[in-house]
């Protein structure tokens, strides 16, 4: 009676277990690279109905972040600019571009400018702007350097460890509170001054929620 | 078995080259892997609403109403705003207010400061000159604050010029609360001051280091 499998087929169970191994192992490390918002969202730079340039506004020309984004230090949303922030320059420079019809248009009738929304944190997460500048969060934290920015694109995950990793260890990205707004400043720690980063946090009481119901509810 | 490790690493490579890598720049939406309640039936600021004719969530300010949020049954002035020496810069007589209706300390002056460099400065220059980052691109009229027009003008003008605009200056007054354009007053006063000081208003002992 002959054999009906080789003997090579005894190393094959063996064989297969290391080949599955491998494929999970492969399959994990793709989806911890892919399916996550470092890869999901990272990047995402929609075309904006009015080719607004943040290097040229906020860098070059050295406009603050909250001529335009006012609401940020009071209120937990950074506004989007009404029409009436743009014409206040753009009623007289660049008054006839067609570049700006859109924000003409918007002056006049009232309609809002159809901006597109480029963070787009989930509905579950309540998220405030103004407790993290007013403790020395820069927008760079969040926002990288948008100063540099010709299209604004989302730079960080936005995901929720990345939230953890500093609401475990705030003095690591805090900034004098007089650098929050300047997006070329440093962080403290970065500057040597870690003992003053601590003693901020002691002084202003920053104590960043790691529990659930701190940034869900 | 060899070719089960040549279809995998085909098909690695395959998916690396169709994915690429993070952090590329995409103008596409994010791909929502787990979208559980990411996106609930309310409405966020400066949202859209499909209620609403205008398709805003935020609603404008019905016409001929003020914020409220204040005691009605206490005096209190900032209730309704009806004190419009506080909150138009206004005398009874419609003149416009000399002086200040807050109490001025360092602390206004600061807040002013920090206000002006954010908001007026642009045009007006971090000194009041005129002399703003806007006036290299064309906005040529702005005044300086250092003639004698703008140093007499009285506090309750400048204060309702920053709330209603004047000339091609827009209004200021929905980035500038009430209390923040009277510490901007407050600054402009202070650097008039400066502007036109002598050696005879610096401290004696602080003159040594302006040499």
């Amino acid at each position: 009676m002959s054999k009906i499998f080789p003997k090579s087929a005894n190393a094959l169970p063996l064989q297969i277990l290391i080949f599955l191994g491998v494929l999970g192992g492969v399959a994990t490390a793709g989806i911890t690279y892919y399916a996550t918002p470092a890869y999901l969202r990272v990047g995402y730079q929609p075309v904006q109905p009015v080719p607004f340039d943040h290097s040229l506004h906020a860098g070059q020309l050295g406009i603050d972040c909250r001529y335009c984004h006012a609401s940020v230090e009071k209120s937990a949303t950074s506004s989007v600019p009404a029409a009436q922030t743009c014409m206040n320059c753009h009623s007289l420079i660049k008054a006839q571009s067609p570049l700006l019809e859109v924000v003409r248009e918007s002056y006049r009738t009232g309609d809002p400018v159809p901006w597109v929304k480029i963070h787009n944190n989930p509905d579950y997460v309540y998220f405030n702007h103004s407790v993290h500048v007013n403790r020395g969060v820069s927008c760079v934290e969040c926002h990288g350097k948008v100063n540099e920015m010709t299209v604004v694109r989302q730079d960080k995950p936005h995901s929720m460890s990345w939230c953890l990793d500093c609401h475990r260890d705030p003095a690591s990205r805090i900034r004098d509170p007089k650098d929050v707004y300047n997006l070329d400043s440093q962080t403290l720690a970065d500057q040597g001054k870690i003992a003053d980063a601590h003693k901020f946090i002691t002084d202003w009481k920053v104590k960043p929620p790691t529990s659930c119901s701190g940034c869900h509810r | 078995m060899r070719y089960a490790y040549y279809t995998l690493a085909f098909v690695t490579v395959l998916l690396f080259s169709v994915m690429g890598f993070r952090g590329m720049i995409s103008t596409r939406p994010p791909i929502e892997v787990f979208p559980d309640m990411d996106h609930q039936a309310k409405y966020k600021a400066q949202a859209e609403s499909k209620f609403f004719a205008d398709g805003r969530a935020d609603r404008p300010v019905p016409a001929g109403t003020v914020p409220f949020g204040r005691d009605a049954n206490q005096s209190d002035p900032a209730f309704l705003r009806a004190d419009d020496a506080h909150y138009a810069g206004k005398n009874a007589d419609g003149s416009f207010v000399r002086g200040f209706p807050i109490e001025i300390n360092e602390a206004v002056v600061r807040h002013g400061q920090g206000r002006f460099q954010i908001y007026c400065a642009p045009c007006h220059g971090a000194l009041g000159d005129g002399n703003g980052i806007t006036k290299s691109y064309g906005m040529v009229a702005t005044p300086t604050y250092h003639d004698d027009r703008l140093r007499t003008m009285a506090e309750g003008e400048i204060f309702n010029t920053i709330t209603a605009g004047k000339n091609t200056m827009f209004p200021y007054a929905d980035k500038l609360s009430p209390d923040d354009r009277w510490a901007v007053v407050a600054y402009v006063r202070a650097l008039q001051r400066s502007h036109h000081g002598t050696i005879d208003d610096v401290p004696p002992d602080q003159r040594g280091g302006l040499k």
